[in-house]
Order: structure tokens, then sequence, then C-alpha cells
């Protein structure tokens, strides 16, 4: 029996100028946050311009492929033209791209200048052939129409109508696929919206001739003035709370849910240095911190940015090629950036990444969102900061060592609230107590010091 | 000071006074809380401009004095409403809302709600944006007792405008979810919307821009509640209510031709006589003495 695995997860519906050379961010890229860092995590890719838009969703389907199915309401009924398979490398790059990032600083001699913050720039790097009669008679007595039957890629794709929510479940229950309970009342609520459903399985045939191993991201186009992803099928009968990771490619600007807070995830703290082997458990706590925080009702910023640049960059801006191939239809330059002119063409493409933990009994209704006319930058970036070694002596370098210890306390109460781990823990983890205790008097024993 | 004592006091102010202390709370929650998108300095300049606006419009025109309160709290709106990422935009949203007061009238009555207009300019322009999503439960349903609180306390003049479109608006909601056979969290969902309650309280409820009679302001209650609807539902678009009351707006003079009533003016604040017959006898039936907003 076929098991629906990515229950629907999915659907519908500042300027900054830039030189190769120049660089406005102080640090060195270091790490990033992976999406494979959350379980159940989908990705979904979405180019929208003037009503039309091109979702990619990605794959991870990690089971047996003859169990893979995939239904997704749709605003229309598809023409094959109109479903495609895309390249799972590109959705990594842009996954990659948007990642929350590491950074660091090194702090420099303070005897040379205790303005030590030097600017280094982040460097760019860049179904059945013919059904039965029987069969077709069946069908219409649940009332469910196949609307078109495709064959695309490694999959095998169904449209279809249907009169009442319960013929429907009865035909995909009589054609393999096990709904979970409970869908039904969702079924029904969005025939009565007029959506129809797109459902893909994988041909194993098909596979085999493609000798693919894995399977890849299937692409929708169309038209519709719904600006959603529906998400309640896939709340159903859901074990815990599920993961989505939201890519826009817009040409205006930022998009943001308008049912629900998108929410600015804290960037630009300084954090201990020793995160940076943690990295990845930093991110996965402060994220679970900030969802509770917003009461498990937030839909969080991890990226807004211009796709012409970054900084730094955790992986270089995707190509004219690349965005064409997640959908991005309305960039006439199809040649794309030259990578190592100073000024790039400009691309048009506006990136946002959005990052959701869902439940029914918190997102009980469908994304829905807007674009905005907001270019302002943002990225969730977390900085190391090196402390200066060396052994010249002058007041200076005095000056600051004494400071050091604040800092790292600073560091490691930031960590704590950002993340909720256990501040005894962090300071010793940090070894705040060997450091060198500063001068602890008060401002005035200071003043009067005998 | 008995309770009574304090109460009177209360309802001898003016109501705009109890408007801005709720509508100022909003913003510092949302600024402080909420992380609202909009600078100090965004709201010092809208609210900045519709001061001068104001004061330019009533030099202008003669009128007898200047009267901040109007204005700021059409300002206290857009700083709660508008984003953009220009402080060029916001005070272009400003001088539209306060000016349009002085220049689209019909009849001595201005035609639009100034902050529905500078709004609708605004996001229909792409110059700026609303975000409904961005107020969480807790402020979302504070909001909503101290609104509902300045009806009782203030008696305002025009809470059946109010109470008539949040009741067919809420009601339609309703229904919608069981047509659809969708939980009721949906549409209480749905509703959450700190801009759905500005909205309804500081915008449809302007008695210079709604009709004269209570007949006449329930039926314009009923076209504003089914414009928003569709936009929202038939046209996907979001900010429903903006768009329905700025379309239903124009029809003011008409249902006022057919529904005629006492001019609602400055000095003697009127709510219409009673109606011959009610849509929503409960709105209808709270003690309504005082004006609530006025040009």
């Amino acid at each position: 029996m076929r098991r629906i695995a990515v229950p629907l997860l999915t659907l519908f519906i500042g300027l900054c100028t830039w030189s190769s050379e120049a660089s406005a961010f102080c640090g060195f890229y270091v790490g990033k946050a992976d999406t494979k860092l959350f379980n159940k995590a989908s990705e979904v890719a979405i180019a929208r311009h003037d009503n039309k838009t091109v979702i990619t969703m990605a794959n991870d389907f990690k089971g047996d492929v003859k169990e893979f199915a995939m239904v997704v309401p749709v605003p229309t009924v598809l023409e094959k033209e109109q479903i495609h398979v895309g390249d799972p490398a590109v959705l990594k790059h842009l996954a990659d791209y948007s990642a929350p990032r590491l950074v660091e600083y090194f702090d420099e001699n303070p005897c040379r200048r205790y303005d030590m913050l030097q600017d280094r720039m982040g460097a760019m790097k860049s179904m059945a052939p013919a059904a039965a009669e029987a069969k077709r008679e069946r069908d219409q007595v649940l009332g469910v129409t196949v609307e078109a039957q495709y064959l695309v890629g490694e999959y095998d794709i169904l449209i279809l109508s249907a009169k009442e929510s319960a013929g429907l479940e009865t035909w995909l229950t009589d054609n393999g696929y096990r709904i979970p309970a409970g869908a039904s009342s969702v079924l029904h609520s969005y025939l009565k919206q007029n959506l129809k459903f797109f459902v893909a399985k994988v041909n194993l045939g098909e596979q085999a001739k493609l000798g693919l191993t894995h399977l890849r991201p299937l692409q929708i186009a169309f038209e519709s003035p719904k600006f959603m992803l529906p998400i309640r099928l896939g709340t159903v009968n859901a074990d815990g709370a599920q993961e989505l990771f939201i890519y826009f490619l817009t040409k205006q600007g930022r998009v943001e849910t308008t049912n629900y807070r998108t929410v600015r995830l804290p960037d630009a703290q300084e954090i201990p240095l020793y995160v940076k082997d943690k990295f990845g458990d930093f991110y996965r706590d402060l994220f679970t911190q900030q969802v509770k925080r917003e009461s498990e009702r937030g839909v969080f910023m991890e990226y807004a940015w211009d796709m012409n640049w970054c900084d730094p960059c955790a992986a270089n801006p995707l190509s004219a090629e690349e965005l064409r191939g997640l959908g991005v239809f309305w960039q006439d330059n199809v040649g794309g950036p030259q990578r190592g002119r100073s000024m790039p063409m400009a691309q048009s493409v506006f990136l946002t990444r959005l990052h959701v933990r869902y439940d029914a009994a918190h997102f009980p209704e469908d994304l829905m969102f807007q674009e905005t006319s907001d270019r302002s930058n943002f990225q969730a970036r977390y900085i190391l900061r090196h402390p200066w070694t060396g052994t010249d002596e002058c007041p200076a370098a005095t000056a600051y060592r004494q400071q050091l210890r604040d800092r790292y306390e600073r560091e490691a109460q930031t960590l704590a609230t950002l993340t909720g781990w256990n501040i005894g823990e962090i300071r010793k983890t940090m070894n705040i107590a060997a450091l060198p205790v500063g001068d602890e008097n008060k401002w005035y024993q200071r003043l009067w010091k005998n | 000071m008995g309770l009574d004592q304090l109460k009177t006091q209360l309802s001898s102010l003016d109501p705009r006074l109890y408007q801005i202390a709720s509508l100022s709370t909003l913003l510092l929650y949302g600024l402080i809380w909420l992380y609202f998108d909009i600078s100090v300095t965004q709201i010092a300049v809208t609210i900045g401009t519709a001061l001068l606006t104001q004061y330019a419009g009533t030099r202008y025109y003669n009128l007898s004095a200047f009267d901040p309160k109007s204005p700021l709290i059409s300002a206290l709106s857009l700083c709660l409403l508008l984003r953009t990422d220009h402080l060029a935009v916001a005070a272009l949203a400003s001088f539209i809302a306060i000016g349009s007061k002085f220049v689209i009238r019909w009849k001595n009555k201005h035609v639009f709600n100034p902050t529905n207009l500078a709004l609708v300019v605004m996001i229909g322009s792409g110059l700026g944006w609303i975000s409904p999503g961005q107020w969480g439960q807790v402020a979302w349903f504070g909001f909503l007792i101290a609104c509902l609180g300045s009806l009782v306390v203030t008696r305002a003049a025009r809470a059946d405008v109010t109470l008539a479109f949040l009741s067919f608006y809420v009601g339609l909601l309703f229904a919608r979810a069981a047509w659809l056979g969708d939980p009721l969290t949906i549409p209480l969902h749905q509703i959450e919307s700190g801009a759905l309650l500005i909205f309804a309280f500081f915008m449809i409820s302007d008695p210079k821009t709604t009709p004269d009679s209570r007949t006449g302001r329930i039926i314009y209650a009923l076209l504003v509640t089914l414009a928003a609807l569709y936009v929202q539902f038939g046209l996907f678009h979001p900010n429903g209510p903006l768009w329905g009351l700025i379309a239903c707006a124009p029809l003011v003079p008409v249902i006022d031709y057919l529904f005629q009533d006492v001019r609602y003016s400055w000095s003697s604040p009127s709510n219409g006589s009673p109606p011959v017959y009610t849509l929503c006898p409960a709105a209808c039936s709270l003690p309504l003495s005082q004006p609530r907003r006025f040009l």
C-alpha cells in the first residue's frame, strides 16, 4: 500500500550597491545551519510575480519509493507542460545560500590600535496508461474525475477533481493511498473551495530507466491570485510538529504571512567561541526558544536579501540559469551576472526564506502570504569574536585584558538567553572562572584609592 | 470618589482622549514587545505631518480652532498599520489622510475616512504595505477589550455601525466555516487581526463619513462587510475591509438620500432618529449620546 509520505505539503498558491571589492561587513563566514538539522523538514521554493507562480517541492523521502505518494491541492487543472521535474542541486544551493550563518572576528593588538575591529570583506565565492471501463464507472459512482494523467520524469501524475470528499477519500483508498484518519473534513473544505488535487507517485520503471536513486523535486507552474500554502492536510494525524522551509523568489520585495506573525530571528549576536564546533545544536535550540517565545504561532524569517549579492556569503548567489530552474521567469537576461565583473547585472530577484514549525493546534489555517515592497536586507547571523592573545604590555592592553572577562560573561548570558542552555554549564565550558579577574573595585573605590 | 462619579467624569471627557491613549499604548506595546517594523523617526514624521496638515487646513479654510486630536488619531492608526521603507512615504500618507478631509467633500461631509484613504492609496500604489498578521493573541485581545471599553465608557456616537459591521463580518466568517465544514478555530483565527479592530472601531465608525440615519448605517455596515468578504475570498486579496470601505464610501450620499435624517454636526451631535426597524437591536439599544470623531 502506498503511503502519503509528504501529506500535502504544500501549496498554491535597501537597495545595496555591490562591488566585488568592497564590503561593509566585518568577519569571515565560518559555518551555516543546514536544513537537515531539523526532523521532518519539508522545503518549498515559490517563484511568483503577477499571479504567475512556480512551486518547487523538495523531496527528502527516505523510505522505499514504492511507498511514496504526494497529494497536493492545486487551484487549477494542470496541463502536462505545467509540471516539471527540477534539479535537487539547485534547491540545495538555494538552501545553502540563505542558511543562518556563523562569522568570526579577530581582535587586534590593542597596543597598536585600540579600536581593533578590522573590516574584512566576506569573500564573494563564489499512473495506468488506460483505465479499464469498469474502473471508469467506479470512478463515476464515487464522483471522482481523473482530469488528467501524465508521466513526468520518474513520476506518475494525476489531476483529480471530485464532487464530494467521501468519494475522493474512497477513491484514494481504493487506489492504494493511505489517507490519514481525519483528512476527510479537510478534503471536503478544499473541494468546496474548488481546488483540484495533484497526486504524484513514483513510476518505478521510469526511475530505473533514468538510473536515479533519489527523488527529484517536482515543480508546478500555474496562474492564480491565491498566494498560499495549504498545510492543513499535513497536520492531520501528524505525529508532532513539522518543519517547513519556504524560499520565495519575488521581483518586488520581501514576502510575509498575512494570517500569522512573521518574526525576524535574533541576529548579529556575539556568542562564545566554543559554539563554532556545535553551531548546528546552537541554531536548533535557538529556533526552539524563539518558537516558544511566540507561543508556537510564529513564522520566522531567516533570510531576506537581494539575490545579487550576499555578505558574508554562506554560498555563492544563484546564477540566472539556476534561478530560471526554480521558476524565475521574469528575467530577460538569461546570461546572468558575470563573475568577476565589478557591477553585476541587475537580477531583480529578492529572496525571502521563512521557517515555520507547525501543528494543527497552533496553525489551524493554511499559510497566506503577501509580497511587500520591503527590500531591506536581513540575515540570521551570529558572531564569534576571538580575543587578542599577544603579550605586549601597555595601558591599553591591560584595560583590554580586564574587560575580557565581562565580555565572556555577556556572551555566556546571550547564549543562555538565545538557546535556553544552562548558564552554569556554559560558564564551565568557557572556563570563565579561570580568567584573570579585572579591577573589581567600585568606581568610588578607585577614585579615592589609597 | 465613588465608581459612579468616576464613570461620570470619564464620560464627560472627550472620547478621543480615550482613543488616543489606547492607540498610543498599543503602539508602544507593538514597538517594544512585538517588534513592529516602524522606527521612532517614522512615527515622528507621521504625527508631525498630520498635525501640520491639519493646522494648514484649519488656517486655509478659516475654521474656528486648531484641534490636534483627530489628526493624532489618524496618525496613530497609520503608525499601527502602514509599513514602508521610506520616510517620505510615511509623510505622504499622513498628508493624504488629513488633506483629503478638507478637499474630498460632498455636501459638507468628507467622503472617505482619512486613514482608510491613505492606506488604500499607499498599498494600491505599492509604496507601502500593511502587515495584518503581526499582532499575536495577547495584543489583539487586550486591544479588543480596550476598544469595547471605550464604547461603554464614552458612549460613542457611532457604536451602532461598529457593532453592526462586527456582527455581520464575524457572523459571515462563521457561516463560511460551517459551509466548508471547517473547525471553529479557523474563523476565530481569521478575526484575530489588529487591523480588523482598528478598522471597526476607528475607521468605519467615523461619524462624518457614515450615513446620517441609523437604518442607513446598518445597511452601510452590511454593504462594507459584503465587499470586504468579496475582496478576501473572491479576489484573494488581503486587507478586505479597507478595500470594502473605500468602495462603499461613495454610496453614503445615496444612502443619505434614501434614508434622510439629521446631519451629524459639531454643536449638536446626533445619532439620527430611531429606526423604524433594525437589523441589530442589541447594538442599537446602547445609550448613545456623545460624538466620537469629527471632521
